[in-house]
């Protein structure tokens, strides 16, 4: 079974969290993954840093653009992570826009994946009904979870068709915005989290954008099977380095 | 083979909409509603009579006898400087700002590169006492002065953009990230045929209007409706679509596309999108983009603010692709030059944009009965101080 799936069963709330590969400096990969397996994280989205990120705010923004200046690349990132298995048994997902895995080939990014252990995928830019009619058939050989976005403005119809083309979790986007965490959730989030534990969807819902620290998660996961975190992380990595992640993870949990 | 939309969203392989979901209930909402508000006869009308009381539409199609001698052949100019606001731009963000209103958006948001499209959308917001918030790049905002304060003085919010190459590409981002932001009362009035389905096709709608005129007025003067030719400079291509729509299925009418090459196409310094591109996706459309090898999208480099653009849009990709189109590209010089010879020899100054389609006589010869229709995209008051720097005038 996919460490995701496995992962969701775990009677418990989740927490993900994000971080651009290549930042602060192009060799920390390996070692954040490590450090927040150890600090008790669920689930880790490894993102592949692009030069326009249209779904992201200024925080993700600058830690792409700094990824890349650092040479940060697809085949660099498969070379980081050959070996990430020997190490960790985390799900571990790469979220990165569709451009650059249109160039790499969709076929050997997935094949890359598969041979890594990397367990999904989040692609904002990939709209679910291309994605249903050209890839799934390619994620699904390679053994890839695909995961989706939500947003409060989504209708019920999508939602279900989302869940029904969904084999793992649905990314619950918490308010429309880009990423970036602004502080506290209020009536309308609220009301959105119960609308949509409400339509007892066959995957688990996780909650992302706007959490940063323990009061929103716990907010977002009194309705969710969890919540993911970047933003916030990304500053706490430029302010703090790669080896103070029990300081961050703690202050959550 | 059909040049025009299929019900997909595409242009042969190029177009669609590769966006994030967030912004799936606007675009789904715009894509449902596009075609049958604009097949409304109370939309036409208001469109049309805006277009001719307000734009000053028709815009002449001018005989440019002095040009038409030196080249030996005989060269119409389309005067879409002539309109409001001094360039094409304008039929557009009419279009949209009637299409946001009935969609029931009370916020518009634009992002503009030479400022022609930023000041063609703080004008139609103005006419319509509707909020407008403008996104340009940093770098443009400083070669682009006079139509920075043409907006703000038309009562819109101008932003900076300041990431990437700080240009219209950028400038873009910023204005869908604010999109994002705010899904429910906004809508984005995009200013080239670019962006995710339906609009690359609304706006070429909106722009044909051009081409429309072309025909009737070549028919006056020429006997016939059809050019031999119509040529355009290409941005993202919305003047471009505009000149070439009513002439797309008419396989004896050479279309032609002049990019900017910058400093050269190979010097590593240019925006020539159709030469250096390949196929991705940009600001939510499969189209030829300039690119690393590992996907990143890359900051191009032209004098015209207009034609700073990484990609180009679908329409023209497919064009380029099925041999239908002719795309050239003309470098900074020439198209200065060019800009200087239409001023000396007709007494009209082009946009530095519009200088690059008039420097296709240094690319291509035609024949002396070759009938070629130019896209005169706008005027050059914006660009006044940039032809002054270039020449020491
Ligand atoms: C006068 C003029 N021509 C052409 C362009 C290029 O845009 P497009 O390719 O959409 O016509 C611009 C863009 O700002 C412009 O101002």
């Amino acid at each position: 079974m996919n460490r995701i799936n496995q992962k969701l069963q775990e009677d418990k709330k989740l927490l993900s969290i994000y971080f651009t590969a290549g930042y602060p400096n192009v060799d920390d990969t390996a070692t954040i993954i490590q450090n927040l397996e150890t600090s008790g994280v669920d689930m880790i989205e490894i993102g592949l840093p692009f030069s326009d990120p249209l779904a992201d705010g200024p925080t993700i923004q600058a830690s792409s653009t700094a990824a890349l200046k650092n040479g940060m690349t697809s085949e660099l990132l498969f070379e980081q992570l050959k070996d990430i298995r020997q190490s960790v048994s985390i799900p571990l997902i790469i979220m990165g826009y569709f451009n650059p895995m249109l160039q790499y080939g969709i076929e050997a990014f997935c094949e890359k994946c598969q041979a890594i252990g990397i367990d999904g995928l989040i692609i904002p830019d990939l709209p679910v009904d291309v994605y249903h009619s050209e890839y799934k058939a390619t994620f699904e050989k390679y053994g890839l979870i695909n995961v989706f976005l939500i947003t409060p403005q989504t209708s019920d119809k999508r939602i279900h068709f989302i869940d029904s083309v969904s084999d793992g979790f649905i990314y619950m986007v918490s308010s429309a915005s880009t990423t970036g965490a602004k502080v506290g959730f209020g009536n309308t989030q609220t009301e959105y989290f119960e609308r949509i534990a409400d339509m007892n969807l066959k995957n688990p819902q996780i909650v992302g954008f706007g959490i940063s620290n323990n009061e929103t998660f716990t907010q977002a996961t009194t309705y969710a099977k969890g919540a993911i975190i970047g933003s916030a992380f990304i500053k706490h990595l430029t302010k703090n380095g790669v080896n103070a992640t029990d300081e961050f993870i703690n202050t959550i949990l | 083979m059909s040049y025009n939309i299929n019900n997909k969203g595409y242009y042969g392989a190029f177009g669609g909409a590769f966006i994030p979901e967030m912004l799936y209930p606007n675009v789904e909402e715009l894509r449902q509603n596009y075609l049958k508000i604009m097949a409304e006869p109370s939309f036409q009308e208001e469109f049309h009579q805006l277009l001719k009381d307000y734009v000053g539409r028709p815009s002449p199609l001018y005989f440019a006898k002095r040009l038409s001698e030196k080249y030996n052949t005989k060269v119409y100019l389309k005067r879409e400087d002539l309109n409001h606001t001094g360039a094409h731009k304008v039929n557009n963000t009419i279009g949209q700002i009637l299409m946001a209103k009935r969609l029931g958006k009370n916020r518009i948001i634009a992002e503009t590169g030479a400022g022609q499209h930023g000041v063609a959308t703080a004008t139609v917001c103005a006419l319509m006492g509707i909020e407008c918030i403008v996104y340009m790049g940093e770098i443009d905002i400083a070669r682009q002065a006079p139509n920075v304060a043409r907006m703000k003085m038309l009562g819109a919010k101008v932003i900076p953009a300041l990431s990437g190459s700080r240009t219209l590409k950028d400038a873009t981002n910023e204005a869908i990230r604010d999109w994002i932001n705010n899904p429910v009362d906004t809508h984005y009035i995009i200013g080239s045929a670019i962006g995710p389905h339906p609009y690359p096709d609304m706006v070429t709608k909106f722009q044909s209007v051009i081409s429309e005129e072309i025909k009737w007025q070549l028919k006056e003067k020429e006997g016939k409706e059809d050019p031999d030719y119509v040529v355009a400079c290409i941005g993202g291509g919305s003047n471009a679509a505009g000149t070439y729509y009513h002439f797309l299925d008419k396989e004896h009418v050479g279309i032609i596309a002049v990019e900017a090459a910058g400093k050269g196409i190979h010097s590593g310094e240019s925006a020539a999108t159709s030469a250096l591109g390949k196929e991705g996706i940009i600001h939510g459309c499969k189209t030829l983009l300039m690119q690393t090898p590992d996907g990143q999208i890359t900051e191009p480099y032209s004098i015209s603010a207009g034609l700073d653009y990484p990609g180009v849009g679908p329409l023209h990709s497919h064009l380029y692709k099925s041999g239908r189109g002719e795309f050239y590209s003309a470098t900074d010089d020439e198209a200065m030059t060019a800009g200087l010879e239409l001023a000396q020899l007709e007494g009209i100054i082009p946009a530095i944009e519009t200088s690059h389609a008039l420097a296709i006589f240094e690319h291509k010869t035609f024949h002396p009965d070759d009938i070629v229709v130019i896209s005169l995209s706008g005027r050059g008051d914006k660009d006044l101080q940039n032809y002054i720097d270039y020449f020491k005038l």
